[in-house]
């Protein structure tokens, strides 16, 4: 654990593991490409699909329209929301699976079982 | 006061009395007591996570919001529940892959300097305080209603009960608390819902079509615009409300009870699961609580509409149902002020007594010593205010509390994680502007100021027009963070390339 006793002021220079090494390597390259392949899309999408519920309701008056008897687009669009948040839940784990097993041959090749002790 | 709900409500007393004291057995360690050991499974967190989040405000408040309001009562819904893909994609695993016990720890593995953790102690302390208080003061007031007792005993009762569980059960009694607490709850929720479906003949669209006729608001009442009428405003709050979660002290903290960043994920999507259940529910609780109990009884009992879902529960399910989803509310409150305190406790007691006064030098006894005063002083402290505060509108502070959250803590921890310019001077500026700007912007709004006498502190004309300051703060916790990076010469970046490969690895060096 990286607690009090591990890090002090530039004493990674100390580490017997070079970070900005494995930092550099064309593995965590492609670890931090692929995440940020997936995460950044998807927040920008949630987070504009989300400001955008608020944004209709108060400056424009169409989702008003009844789709089903009285249930009009808002209440769909707010379900949507709801459907949203659990599929991407879904995914990000699918994917993240992929993520921890490039992470754990990062820490297996280069990062060694532990490298202050 | 009937027999019914004193019975129920002692059972969830002395419950919760027995977890602590195998609880108390089992803490023994400064780990114990602040994250249960880091020894909680993953889905076991995620419930406790929902716990620790759908407190009071979200049961009783949101309830009695759609109650009212219609659509406009469920943006606090939305805005709570994708609040958790920000925490999911963006902080959960970092937090755990860097942190120990507190913010403050995870700002560690990057910056040294005492002044960064000072000031992760000071914004988690202010928004532990406002949302304490908040809690608590709705606490008395309900407690109040449901028992017919005076405010200041009910108050005292609360405050009394979730300091025991803090001082001798520490985060495992806090947690078990709140995952028997999330389950009552949730069962509470599905019987009541299945009772309103029930009533209406399991018809969704009767059910809307009889809500939109039983309220004052008529046809208005499906629309959105009863309750949020200004556009700048109600962005500003869905900001303060997606954004908040992931800087909450209490919810931040709840991710150093998993053994790695893998249970911190999956405790996120149990979490995740169970508080959208529950705030679809919310819709039935609160369309129900329309119908079945109209809008001038829910008034009358209490004008925010807290009362909406009990009086609900004794509307179609009697007094036994009232008394259990009474108890439920109680162990509710009681769940998510423990969990308050002990963040509160770990602010106090492991940044600024162990890591700054005794820098890092405090024996794990000592450390544990402190931890408990801490408790006890932050519990003496929040029940002091809550005893002045009885007339606050509790809505505004849980609102405030978010703001900050998302003001100050938010932007540090994107920040540290990744941005690799990112230094000292930055992160100190960052979490002073998000704080203090959130505060001053609130003492001047109309939450505090307003013409018409007795809707908010002092009469006057505001001078900041929103209720709520996110949709400016925020801006202001980054730019703060971006100005103080690139003003100081100070940079890290062998550092950061330490804190980039363990935060997306999860390595861990051993410890020495």
């Amino acid at each position: 654990m990286n607690n009090t006793s591990a890090n002090k002021v530039d004493h990674d220079t100390n580490d017997q593991i070079d970070f900005v090494k494995v930092e550099q390597s064309p593995k965590f390259k492609k670890l931090m490409r692929d995440r940020k392949r997936f995460i950044v899309p998807l927040t920008i999408f949630f987070l504009v699909f989300y400001f955008l519920l608020p944004i209709l309701t108060s400056y424009t008056t169409f989702l008003n329209t009844p789709v089903i008897g009285d249930i009009s687009w808002v209440w769909l669009f707010a379900f949507s929301q709801f459907v949203m948040t659990w599929v991407l839940c879904t995914l990000y784990v699918r994917k993240a699976t992929s993520f921890d097993k490039q992470a754990d041959e990062i820490i297996d090749e280069q990062l060694g079982k532990g490298g202050k002790s | 006061m009937n027999t019914t709900v004193v019975v129920l409500f002692l059972a969830i007393v002395i419950l919760t009395l027995i977890i602590t004291y195998f609880a108390a057995k089992h803490t023994q360690t400064t780990g114990d007591f602040y994250t249960a050991g880091g020894e909680l499974k993953g889905w076991q967190n995620g419930i406790a996570i929902a716990g620790d989040y759908l407190s009071a405000a979200s049961f009783l408040g949101i309830a009695g919001a759609i109650a009212l309001y219609g659509f406009d009562g469920f943006f606090y819904s939305i805005g709570f529940l994708i609040a958790y893909l920000v925490v999911l994609f963006l902080v959960a695993e970092p937090l755990r892959n860097l942190g120990k016990y507190t913010l403050a720890d995870m700002l560690k593995a990057r910056f040294d300097a005492t002044k960064v953790r000072g000031a992760a102690a000071l914004s988690t302390i202010t928004i532990v305080l406002f949302y304490m208080i908040a809690q608590l003061v709705g606490a008395g007031a309900l407690i109040q209603l449901l028992f017919d007792i005076p405010y200041w005993i009910a108050v005292l009762i609360v405050g009394v009960m979730m300091t025991v569980y803090v001082l001798f059960g520490g985060m495992i009694a806090t947690s078990w608390v709140q995952i028997v607490k999330a389950i009552l709850l949730m069962a509470g929720m599905v019987i009541i819902s299945f009772l309103v479906l029930l009533n209406f003949n399991f018809d969704i669209m009767y059910m809307f079509n009889e809500v939109k006729s039983v309220t004052s608001h008529g046809a208005d009442y499906l629309k959105p615009g009863l309750k949020y009428t200004e556009p700048l405003g109600t962005i500003s709050l869905m900001i303060a409300l997606v954004l908040g979660t992931a800087g909450l002290p209490h919810i931040l903290m709840r991710f150093f009870t998993v053994k790695d960043a893998k249970s911190a994920r999956s405790s996120v999507i149990t979490a995740t699961w169970v508080i959208g259940i529950f705030y679809v529910l919310t819709l039935f609780l609160g369309f129900g609580a329309a119908a079945f109990v109209g809008e001038a009884n829910i008034l009358a009992a209490n004008p925010g509409g807290n009362m909406a879902a009990p009086l609900l529960a004794k509307a179609i399910g009697g007094e036994i149902l009232f008394a259990f989803i009474s108890a439920v509310a109680f162990a509710t409150i009681l769940a998510v002020v423990a969990g308050l305190v002990l963040s509160g406790a770990s602010a106090f007691a492991h940044d600024l007594y162990g890591q700054i006064i005794k820098k890092g030098k405090a024996t794990d006894k000592q450390q544990m010593l402190a931890a408990r005063y801490a408790s006890l002083a932050v519990s003496i402290l929040a029940i002091l205010l809550a005893l002045f505060a009885q007339y606050l509108n509790v809505a505004f502070l849980v609102s405030l509390a978010f703001c900050i959250a998302a003001s100050a803590n938010l932007p540090v921890i994107l920040y540290t994680v990744y941005w690799k310019k990112f230094n000292t001077a930055g992160a100190v500026t960052s979490m002073l502007t998000g704080l203090f700007s959130a505060l001053i912007l609130v003492s001047l709004s109309p939450s505090v100021f307003s013409p018409v006498e007795g809707a908010a502190l002092f009469v006057g004309e505001p001078i900041f027009p929103l209720a709520n300051p996110a949709l400016v703060s925020v801006p202001l916790g980054f730019l703060g963070g971006y100005l103080g990076t690139i003003f100081s010469k100070e940079t890290n970046s062998r550092r950061y390339a330490k804190v980039k490969v363990k935060a997306n690895t999860g390595y861990r060096e051993k410890e020495s």
